[in-house]
């Protein structure tokens, strides 16, 4: 078996261990991400409510408030630069009971605390004037005109094809089976190469905690938390112009029906602990509850087709903050507890684990002759799209095969993720680069040529 | 530069059986420039990849297999000189009859004077039938299988398995059977929620014997289990909530028809909300001037052979529309009462033609072996007749125009039902 020596292994291509590779590849290191799976984005980064928070609601005084507010910023600017699809969509908190009301004046302050100061409390009237198809009995709400809708698949994307073209390596399906800390450097066995780090940084979500305790420690447990989420058709689009919450509770964030950067609502999460780290099916139960507070939030959005169903797993642990820690010694980073909000604050952990390893001792030296950052192809609903463009159709009428009918995704987008620097190797990984075969009639019409492209065959 | 703007006098979305007998009637009517735009590389619709023979029965008056089919409505099209345009999709509405066009010859916005939407139907999807559990792969529709092993040839071992639990049983769901046995792959069970099997009790009959698959009635598919690929489905008795486990590698969603819609929803046009068509007056005129409608869309889903004769009636309302003849404006609604879950067409105007093919078409929710169907207007029993054909659930219901003889356009609500 070979050994690949670097002086950073980033261990998860999730959207926190790819924004990692990033940062750290901007500077005079080698850098490799390793990953288990076959892809990048492909667990907990790709199932989640896609919003860019402000952080208005976090607990204020907490790295997690820090990290989402500084984050907010470094990829609201990130995703303009780079082609990564943002709507600036708001959200409007809903109040539905009299206790909800009274709880908005203190969600405020916190906000306030947070370093958010755009929130403010609207009457009823307002907020149907706001949501004309939210269903009866909202007595008043709160806005929170930055929190905006982002495309999670592409934000990960962009992060590793920018790792990689600073000459960062992206190992795929490099399970890590063993850890083997020595004196300068950290032996990591992987299904397939040895990997030689100076430094590792753990980013693996879910599993955070069992490569944790390779390192020694007994500091906290993830439980896999799963969020069913549903899908609804683009139809349902007007419906729903903005992120509408609900007022948080002692048992979380509660169900929000949302647009998606792809142009559907979505509806979700539930929220439930569970002992199987790999377990995302949906469940009856789910559905039940979703449709119930569906028919309550939204009655309307029932009468629309659902397009998909999902579950995510949150990595929740048992304390309330992300647990971030640099071990100067070990010459190994955590980062453990990184929830939903990750994908907002991923840029400003990046940038804050950059420091941690300074502090404990890692130079850095920026690179010389950085490459410029990738620019990524817009599946946002909100932005031209090729079939959209006389130009690109008129230069390459592949962009004007469209292939998926429900998506609009033509045989030109479906060849360039095809021959991107890091390829889809199944149908979930095109659909995330493309969005073929995830529209309503979910591979009715084009799952077959869809396929025979994906193999090379048409 | 190339063109950015095409006028046609009569623009066909969608080129089915319906769009394409449209087409071609429109030209026999003298209709000058006849556009047809399909967005699959290939033109002809669902009968392409339904390798079976019974195509044609009802419009060309002979016997086909649905490749043939496909190919002889193509022809026809060609023979009169349609513009037909494949690999081409209408994205949106440019305006009232407008509409913008993406293909490889480029994106185009085509100004026709009248629109015929024949965009079809297809049948739900896993999640639009919100069947929770894993997510592996084995999943499919019986439009998907088809195109699989019709169009690309595939066998066991890609997408499909050897071994399948087929959800309905409707005539299509056979069809899936036929062509899993086709790709070597065997169906185990077939599954319907209703207490009898939707298709044809004949069918049913000489299918089961032929092809010995048991048909669990009753039943609902509440999980799919397996998560790479499909390992098996817990099944539930909706009479007693019985459940249990059947190990398979394939699941096939069959039936459980949607139009699509897209088009007809963002133009605005008013739809039924009980098929979500858009809603068609006998003529087949939608709520918007110039535009109209045929085939599955309208009634998802009955025979090919009855989407290419709605294709030629509209034509000829078509015709009447671009020589400028008068519209009636009083209308009826037609809803349907017990026993029905939708009625189509659901306006009736004054001085207007007779539906396509003298024909009413319903869509049962219950088994009836000769139904009563009952006409109201109102507190006024327009008609009463028992017909000598079942109502099943699974298939459209076809009722004689003879039975609306005695509604009066203009006065009120028609209630249709069946005992």
């Amino acid at each position: 078996m070979s050994t690949i020596d670097v002086d950073v292994a980033v261990i998860g291509a999730g959207v926190v261990g790819c924004a990692v590779a990033r940062e750290l590849s901007a500077y005079d290191l080698s850098v490799a991400i390793i990953e288990a799976r076959g892809d990048v984005g492909d667990a907990t980064s790709k199932a989640n409510t896609a919003i860019l928070h402000t952080g208005f609601d976090a607990v204020p005084g907490s790295l997690e408030s820090t990290m989402v507010a500084r984050g907010y910023h470094l990829l609201g600017e990130y995703a303009e630069l780079v082609g990564i699809p943002v709507e600036r969509t708001g959200a409007l908190l809903v109040a539905w009971t009299q206790e909800e009301l009274d709880s908005l004046p203190t969600l405020r302050e916190k906000a306030l605390k947070n370093g958010y100061q755009d929130c403010a409390i609207v009457g009823a009237v307002d907020v149907y004037r706001r949501l004309p198809h939210l269903g009866a009995g909202a007595l008043g709400g709160l806005t929170v005109p930055g929190e905006s809708i982002i495309c999670p698949w592409t934000t990960t994307l962009a992060y590793a094809n920018e790792a990689l073209s600073r000459g960062a390596r992206v190992l795929l399906s490099h399970r890590v089976t063993g850890v083997e800390v020595g004196a300068g450097r950290t032996l990591l066995n992987t299904t397939q190469a040895q990997v030689s780090a100076r430094w590792v940084v753990n980013a693996t979500g879910l599993g955070a905690d069992v490569l944790d305790r390779l390192f020694g420690y007994d500091r906290f447990t993830v439980v896999p938390r799963r969020g069913e989420l549903l899908v609804f058709d683009k139809l349902a689009r007007p419906l729903a112009e903005c992120i509408v919450l609900p007022v948080p509770s002692s048992k979380g964030k509660g169900v929000l029906v949302s647009p998606t950067i792809y142009g559907n609502v979505m509806l979700g999460p539930t929220s439930e602990d569970l002992d199987d780290r790999a377990n995302t099916a949906t469940s009856e139960a789910g559905f039940e509850f979703l449709l119930a507070k569906g028919r309550a939030i939204m009655p309307q959005l029932l009468d629309e087709e659902v397009t998909a169903a999902y579950a995510g797993l949150r990595a929740a642990t048992e304390h309330s903050d992300y647990v971030v820690d640099a071990d100067a010694p070990q010459r190994y980073v955590l980062l453990g507890g990184i929830r939903s909000t990750g994908l907002t604050a991923s840029m400003a952990l990046a940038e804050h684990v950059v420091e941690l390893m300074s502090a404990a001792g890692l130079t850095l030296e920026p690179r010389a002759g950085l490459a410029s950052p990738p620019r990524m192809p817009n599946i946002g609903e909100a932005f031209p799209r090729p079939y959209q463009r006389v130009d690109l159709v008129e230069h390459d009428p592949e962009y004007g095969r469209i292939v998926c009918f429900c998506e609009r995704v033509t045989r030109g987008e479906i060849r360039d993720a095809l021959t991107s620097p890091i390829p889809p190797t199944d149908l979930d990984g095109l659909r995330r680069r493309t969005r073929a075969c995830m529209g309503r009639c979910q591979g009715f019409y084009c799952g077959a040529e869809v396929d025979a492209l994906l193999r090379g065959m048409s | 530069m190339q063109r950015t703007v095409v006028q046609a006098d009569v623009l066909v979305v969608g080129a089915g059986p319906a769009g394409l007998t449209a087409a071609t009637a429109l030209r026999e009517a003298g209709v000058d420039s006849v556009m047809v735009i399909e967005r699959e590389t290939d033109a002809g619709g669902i009968p392409r990849h339904s390798d079976h023979t019974g195509y044609g029965l009802r419009d060309l008056r002979r016997v086909l297999t649905g490749p043939q089919y496909a190919r002889r409505l193509v022809d026809q099209a060609k023979d009169w000189r349609v513009d037909l345009r494949t690999s081409t999709m209408a994205t949106d509405w440019a305006a009232d009859t407008s509409l913008f066009v993406t293909g490889p010859g480029g994106r185009v916005r085509v100004e026709a004077r009248a629109v015929i939407l024949a965009t079809g139907a297809r049948e739900r999807s896993r999640s639009a039938r919100m069947v929770p559990g894993d997510r592996p792969s084995g999943v499919l529709t019986t439009g998907l299988l088809q195109s699989l092993v019709h169009l690309r040839h595939e066998r066991a071992g890609g997408l499909i398995g050897t071994r399948a639990v087929v959800i309905g049983a409707e005539l299509v769901s056979w069809s899936a059977v036929v062509t899993l046995r086709e790709a070597g792959c065997e169906t185990v069970l077939m599954t319907s929620e209703y207490e009898r099997p939707e298709s044809y009790a004949a069918f049913n009959l000489a299918g089961r014997t032929a092809l010995r698959v048991p048909v669990s009635t009753s039943t609902r598919l509440v999980r799919i289990i397996g998560r790479e690929r499909v390992e098996a489905v817990e099944l539930m008795r909706l009479d007693t909530g019985a459940r249990r486990i059947l190990e398979c590698d394939t699941v096939v969603l069959t039936g459980d028809w949607v139009p699509d819609n897209e088009l007809a929803r963002v133009r605005g046009l008013a739809i039924d909300a009980e098929h979500r068509g858009p809603l068609v007056d006998t003529a087949l005129r939608t709520s918007a001037a110039g535009i109209f409608a045929a085939g599955n869309l309208l009634h998802p889903v009955d025979t090919a052979d009855v989407a290419a004769l709605d294709g030629r009636h509209v034509a000829v309302q078509v015709t009447a529309w671009l020589r400028g003849l008068a519209q009636p404006t009083e209308s009826t609604r037609v809803v349907p009462g017990a026993g029905l879950r939708w009625v189509v067409p659901g306006v009736i105007r004054p001085g207007d033609p007779a539906p396509p093919r003298d024909r009413v078409l319903a869509w049962p929710t219950l088994y009836r072996p000769l139904p009563r169907v009952i006409v109201e207007q109102g507190s006024v029993i327009v008609a009463s007749r028992r017909l000598p054909w079942p109502a099943s659930p699974g298939r459209v219901l076809r009722l004689p125009w003879g039975l609306f003889g005695g509604v009066r356009p203009g006065e009120g609500e028609v209630t249709v039902s069946i005992t």
